[in-house]
């Protein structure tokens, strides 16, 4: 083996691509040199969900994390992610298994390869055509990859979704004809078909015949200045002695700076085959989030600490798009419209920094500098996201708004913790992001309201005080005026929820929680 | 889980039964009979089409009124529909792409072409010196040059084309634009308001006036009671067809050329590609097999892309794909136009307008496109269901510095409409009625009040008998009421609710687009091949013409194929768009289809005995004087006894007059009718709403594929809300960027925003009064503007803040900042 190659499994057997590009998107690797036309490209930065493929990966890598949460995409000893092909590098796909519709058909005829458009349907497949789940059919693919990735989950698990689940896992999928109705018919009807499954164990041999391949090398480069470690250690000493070289997670921002931006990466190292960067577990009561942990997985856990974090979950960008980013990813963007950030401020979270074999821990509060600057040293990189447990006099809440519920950028997301001793406000964290150039808590808010009694005219105050703490920006998403008065009623919001006299349910406060 | 059928598993029992459902077991009660079910937004079981008892057609083959899936389904949900992107590349095939204006408005000095030719990849580079005929590629009129030349007048104009090796090279080469393109910037005007105060327009202004006498307009409106002014935004909207502008151009033998090509209007990118090479139509060829969606932005302005792949095509003689980037498709076509209006109308007590006067000013863009054709529907729709006696419109075509605003699902319609819905709401709050009563007040008369303001007499009118109808099933009284108990209870969130009618015109305006042919080719195994001019872009039209021909032809319709729209066989059609497809193609393909059928039928007779016109073709069975023949054997026995076996067909829609000067006529065929209830709540601290309910009934006519026409209501009202609600176009205030250029800043619904309860209707027993395809009437656009509702009642309950005693302010789309401004106005206000 003298040529690097992306080896990855793919319709039925392990192909090897050699001198790719470590940027060639899968899309095009699809449609160009595999000539899988099925998976199409309408926007090329993973919005509309028209390239949507499915991921397959050995579960014991996703079983690492160490959480039940990862388990929920394990299917037949593999764990199975939706993901945006048009913003996926193809050298992530080393080792891995790649599913797209062209596969389906394969599916419910028991073959490795089937032709399509031709034979039996898979269920979800047929339930489209029979709920009439397909106009012009641009899209169509996207959802079934999507469905597909739900059925198998479902049918794994012996559960079905709720129409409104069904809804959250086509957050990432954008269809301009038919309104959705059909789509979502089809999410149920896929269910009550005679079941057709995949088949994962050749693809788990195949996976697994690929692993054998790197015995004990801790690093690899399936293409040039594409390096994939898989090891703490071997990643640390990686960028320790490439301070320069672009670090990779799920490429679901970088992605763009390539389809849209031209912009050249140099030298990448992919975190994604760190499994040890995926875990997310308790110490103690402390919660750590490896800062390679999905998106998808790691607001999982958040919202086990609290409750009242779900709607930001489900609204988070798309299914696709928490599945493939990263929270540390997030973090480290540092974007001031990234929505981790003032939830993570809001629940007092660190970051676990990592130099080489140096750790060194870091109030997320403190970690941001100006826009898009952070306080990472030049080969350090993060390594976890830590919070402790909310006390349980704590009330935590998230509000994100912006012009659409599913997967669009909030003009202004707000992550606040109240910590009330009887009427008396004994904590504050406010964290607001779309304020400023970065994220960052109000401190005046949090100041007029410490130590007083938790009453309309404490929060009229705080409402003041939010004018000196930002001054926002007017962009497409909303103006600045917007920004701060929303903002403001936000804080209302939470008192009319968290007030010691007769608070007031979600469902009075709060549309997507109305009847 | 509700029965949604699989169309091709049930044998049909009626031809063109008395009642036709489209969901299976169990027995099902008329829709509006049953109990409120588990709220989710699953099909209501329950449409019914046709209920009314008829006669059986003199065809006894049920495809017509079939609900059947779309013909290509099976191949979408396996990605085995190939789109042009997806066709075989042919060995040599180049790729284009085109360097942008970066400026939005100046005097174009030069471009350095050596620079792009430098770059990696690169193998030609266009600019309009290139264009060896006119270039020129406006659809009307001719200002709108395929490459800019002397000035540039958007911020992503085309300026050149790079054809390079591969399509990333060309991207990477186009972008350095600004680095290579010398332009002295000149201000740009990027507001219709600004433009219309400048006196800049597109075209001529329009004023259609209709008054009982000269000055009866503004008597009335002194004289009335009630007299009401206001001003309404409503903004503009991106097609987003998910499959972008494309064309694949391949140079063919003896000057010739084969254009692939993503439009709804083949016929005028042949036109306008040969104008371009300077050649005769004969030479091009442009083929569709389907698009990605259209929605309107695939009719005039799919043509500077087939245009630049053409000519660097025939320049280079190798064939030249050009598929855009989604942010170029942004920055270089235009989209629907938004609409400033001013208004003034007179009312009597009940809300009866006596006088409306409407001044509409649209954002056209920088040249006419389709502007002029989208502001006279416009114009045409403000009536929309309800009788002005004293009305006077008038139009501005604004001309700014932004992309050529163009069509759009509806036209102009949905523009002219919303307006007058905007109009009652407001005057409904003024005398404090309820807007339905106001709405019921106005109605067109059905043998009085009944001629539009274009002096067009409405001779098919339901909306009464519709809106009760949906009043009655959507419990509209009893949620009116309740409604009003929930928002006295509720300090934070407020509930709207709507009920808007809709008449929506069919046919184009201008009278000789109203034509259509197609060929019918019947081959010596029975099997059937079809060709019209219409275009796929999944509105189904394939599957109803197929219907169609198999209904003629009493066969199967598994053995009717569509093929691409090639002008190379229907010639000089007219585009896909005004939701005339089906009229017009149907009605082509039945003509040639009843023409094959005839000869048949006179083969049989002769063989058999019996009067040519007593063959029964049915079930793939020929039933001649007793004897029962089989369709293959009739055919073959024609074929041997030299009868012809295709067939072309051709289709005028009769009646039509339209003076363009005078704004009169009979532009319709006639109106398609709907109506939609929306329930909603606001947030009154954030602004954000949810839709909670809708309800839908939809006048089809009688549907000829009901699960088709379903599609559309639905998929036209989603569209439609995505339009008033979350769809919103910001471009920079100074450079004249488009902002929003792409999904992740430009935001369509997504299935969270299909409502919770949906439950959509076609209007039961309503024949079409004129003879249009098995009486079935247009079903594209009119559903646009069913969710005119949700806007209604998004003001609906922004006023409740007010009590309902000031008018909110409210403009489209209403995001959450534009909703949060009408509640701090209403607030200011009370």
């Amino acid at each position: 083996m003298s040529l690097p190659a992306v080896r990855f499994f793919h319709r039925g057997r392990v192909v090897a691509v050699e001198g790719a590009s470590p940027t060639r998107s899968v899309l095009n690797w699809l449609r160009e040199d595999a000539r899988c036309t099925g998976s199409k490209e309408g926007c090329n930065e993973g919005d509309c969900g028209a390239c949507t493929v499915v991921v397959a990966e050995l579960a014991e890598h996703a079983d690492a994390v160490g959480t039940t949460s990862a388990r929920a995409t394990v299917v037949g000893g593999l764990s199975l992610r939706t993901v945006n092909s048009c913003i996926q590098f193809l050298p992530t796909l080393h080792g891995k298994a790649l599913l797209t519709v062209e596969d389906l058909q394969a599916i419910a005829q028991g073959m490795a390869v089937a032709d399509p458009g031709v034979g039996t349907l898979h269920p979800v497949q047929q339930a489209l055509v029979d709920c009439h789940g397909s106009q012009c059919g641009f899209c169509t693919p996207g959802f079934a990859m999507s469905l597909a990735a739900c059925y198998e989950r479902h049918c794994e698990a012996g559960s079905q979704p709720t129409r409104a689940e069904l809804a959250d896992e086509l957050s990432g999928n954008l269809c301009r004809c038919t309104g959705y109705r059909p789509i979502l018919d089809a999410g149920e009807r896929m269910f009550t078909l005679p079941p057709k499954r995949l088949d994962t164990a050749p693809i788990v041999a195949a996976l697994r015949s690929l692993q054998g391949q790197q015995p004990g090398d801790a690093t690899a480069e399936p293409a040039a200045g594409f390096h994939t470690p898989r090891t703490l250690a071997a990643l640390a000493a990686l960028v320790e002695s490439r301070p320069q070289a672009r670090l990779l997670a799920g490429s679901t921002d970088i992605g763009l700076w390539v389809n849209k931006q031209f912009r050249a990466l140099g030298e990448i190292v992919y975190l994604g085959d760190v499994d040890e960067l995926k875990r997310i577990e308790w110490q103690g009561d402390t919660l750590r989030i490896g800062a390679g942990a999905p998106l998808e997985d790691a607001w999982r856990a958040l919202v086990g600490v609290a409750p009242a974090l779900a709607e930001v979950w489900r609204r988070f960008a798309s299914l696709p798009v928490r599945n493939a980013g990263t929270m540390g990813g997030n973090v480290a963007n540092g974007s001031p419209i990234g929505d981790s950030a003032p939830v993570l401020l809001a629940l007092d979270a660190a970051l676990l920094l990592r130099r080489g074999a140096q750790q060194r821990r870091l109030p997320l509060a403190d970690f941001y500098v100006d826009y898009m600057k952070n306080r990472l040293a030049p080969g350090e990189f993060i390594e976890a996201i830590e919070l402790p447990r909310p006390a349980a006099s704590t009330q935590v809440r998230a509000y994100k708004l912006s012009k659409r519920f599913d997967c669009d950028i909030s003009a202004v997301c707000a992550g606040l913790a109240l910590t009330l001793d009887g009427e008396t406000v004994v904590q504050a964290r406010f964290a607001f992001g779309g304020m400023a150039a970065i994220v960052k808590r109000a401190a005046a808010a949090e100041a007029a309201v410490v130590g007083q009694p938790w009453t309309e005219a404490t929060v009229q105050a705080a409402m003041a005080a939010l004018a000196t703490d930002y001054a926002p920006l007017t962009d497409m998403r909303a103006s600045a005026g917007y920004r701060l008065r929303a903002s403001q009623n936000l804080l209302m919001r939470l008192w009319l929820e968290t007030r010691p006299v007769a608070p007031l349910p979600t469902s009075q406060t709060n549309v997507w929680a109305a009847a | 889980m509700a029965g949604v059928p699989d169309a091709r598993c049930h044998s049909p029992t009626h031809p063109r039964g008395p009642t036709l459902h489209l969901a299976a077991a169990p027995p099902r009660r008329p829709w509006h009979e049953q109990e409120q079910e588990t709220p989710v937004n699953k099909q209501a079981d329950a449409f019914l089409v046709d209920s009314s008892t008829q006669p059986p057609s003199e065809q006894t083959a049920p495809e017509a009124g079939r609900a059947r899936p779309h013909e290509s389904a099976h191949l979408h949900v396996a990605g085995a529909a190939p789109y042009i992107d997806d066709l075989p590349e042919l060995v040599g095939t180049l790729h284009a792409a085109l360097g942008l204006s970066p400026v939005a408005h100046g005097v174009l000095k030069a471009i350095d072409v050596e620079r792009l030719k430098a770059l990696p990849g690169v193998v030609a580079v266009l600019t309009a010196a290139d264009i060896p005929g006119p270039n020129d590629c406006g659809p009307i009129v001719h200002d709108e040059p395929i490459l800019a030349t002397g000035h540039v007048h958007y911020l992503g104009q085309p300026v050149f084309a790079v054809i390079a090796t591969d399509r990333e090279r060309a991207r990477r080469a186009a972008a350095q634009a600004k680095a290579v393109l010398s332009i002295d910037p000149l201000p740009p005007v990027l507001s219709a308001l600004e433009a219309h105060a400048k006196r800049q327009y597109v075209l001529p202004d329009m004023h259609l006036v209709r008054e009982s006498a000269p000055g009866a307009l503004h008597a009335a409106l002194a004289a009335a009671p009630h007299r009401l002014q206001g001003t309404l935004s409503v903004g503009g909207q991106e097609q987003f067809y998910l499959e972008g502008q494309i064309s694949y151009a391949c140079p063919t033998e003896n000057a010739g050329l084969k254009v692939h090509c993503s439009t709804q209007h083949p016929s005028e990118m042949q036109h306008l590609v040969a104008h371009a090479l300077g050649w005769r139509s004969n030479q091009v060829q442009v083929e569709c097999r389907r698009m990605g969606g259209g929605f309107g932005g695939k009719e005039s302005q799919s043509a500077v892309f087939a245009c630049v792949a053409s000519v660097a095509a025939v320049k280079l003689q190798r064939p030249v794909k050009l598929r855009v980037d989604r942010d170029d498709d942004f920055l270089v076509t235009g989209r629907r136009h938004g609409f400033e209006y001013a208004w003034e109308v007179g009312c009597d007590d009940a809300g009866r307008v006596l006088a409306a006067e409407v001044t509409m000013v649209s954002n056209a863009g920088w040249s006419a496109d389709l502007s002029g054709p989208v502001m006279t529907r416009a114009l045409c729709h403000f009536d929309n269901a309800y009788w002005l006696p004293e009305v006077a419109m008038h139009g501005h075509s604004a001309r700014t510095n932004t992309q050529s605003n163009t069509a759009f699902r509806g036209f102009g319609g949905p523009q002219g409409a919303i307006a007058i819905e905007v109009i009652l709401d407001s005057v409904a709050r003024r005398l404090g009625l309820d807007p339905l009563a106001v709405r019921r007040a106005n109605f067109y008369g059905t043998t009085s009040n009944n001629v539009t303001p274009y002096g067009q007499q409405v001779d098919d009118n339901v909306i009464a008998p519709l809106v009760d109808t949906l009043a009655a099933s959507s419990d509209y009284a009893a949620r009116r009421a309740a409604v009003a108990a929930y928002n006295a209870a509720s300090p934070v969130l407020k509930k709207g609710l709507a009920l808007t009618p809709v008449k929506f015109g069919i046919s184009f305006n201008v009278a000789h687009f109203n034509q259509a042919g197609a060929l019918v080719h019947i081959y010596t195994d029975g099997s059937v091949l079809v060709n019209h001019g219409g275009t796929e872009m999944g509105q189904g039209l394939n599957t109803k013409v197929a219907q169609v021909v198999a209904h003629e032809l009493g066969i199967a319709f598994e053995r009717v194929r569509v093929s691409a729209t090639d002008t190379h066989k229907v010639a000089n059609t007219s585009a896909t768009a005004a939701s005339t497809g089906s009229d017009l193609n149907g009605k082509a393909a039945q003509d040639a289809a009843r023409q094959l059928r005839e000869r048949l039928a006179a083969l049989a007779a002769s063989m058999h005995g019996g009067m040519p016109e007593a063959v029964r073709f049915a079930d793939d069975r020929v039933h001649v004087n007793g004897a029962n023949l089989d369709f293959d054997a009739l055919v073959a026995q024609a074929y041997a006894a030299r009868v012809q076996l295709w067939s072309d067909g051709f289709y005028a829609t009769p009646g039509l007059h339209w003076n363009r000067e005078t704004l009169q006529g009979r532009p319709f065929y006639y109106f398609a009718y709907g109506a939609a209830v929306a329930e909603v709540v606001v947030d009154t601290l954030s602004g954000e709403h949810r839709l909670l309910r809708a309800d839908l009934l939809h006048d089809v006519g009688r549907s000829l594929n009901p699960a088709v026409d379903i599609g559309q209501v639905e998929g036209a009202f989603i569209q439609g809300m995505g339009w008033l609600t979350s769809e919103e176009l910001v471009w920079h205030p100074k450079t004249g960027l488009l902002m929003t250029h792409a999904p992740s800043t430009y935001k369509i619904p997504t299935a969270n925003d299909c409502p919770p309860v949906f439950r959509t209707a076609l209007f039961e027993n309503n024949d079409n009064v004129e003879d249009s395809i098995h009486r079935s009437k247009a079903v594209g656009e009119p559903p646009l503007l069913l969710p005119f509702s949700v806007f209604l009642a998004i003001r609906d309950a922004v006023s409740a803040v007010g009590g309902h005693r000031v008018d909110p302010p409210l403009r489209a789309p209403a995001t959450p900042e534009a909703v949060l401004d009408a509640i701090d106005a209403v607030r200011a206000a009370r």
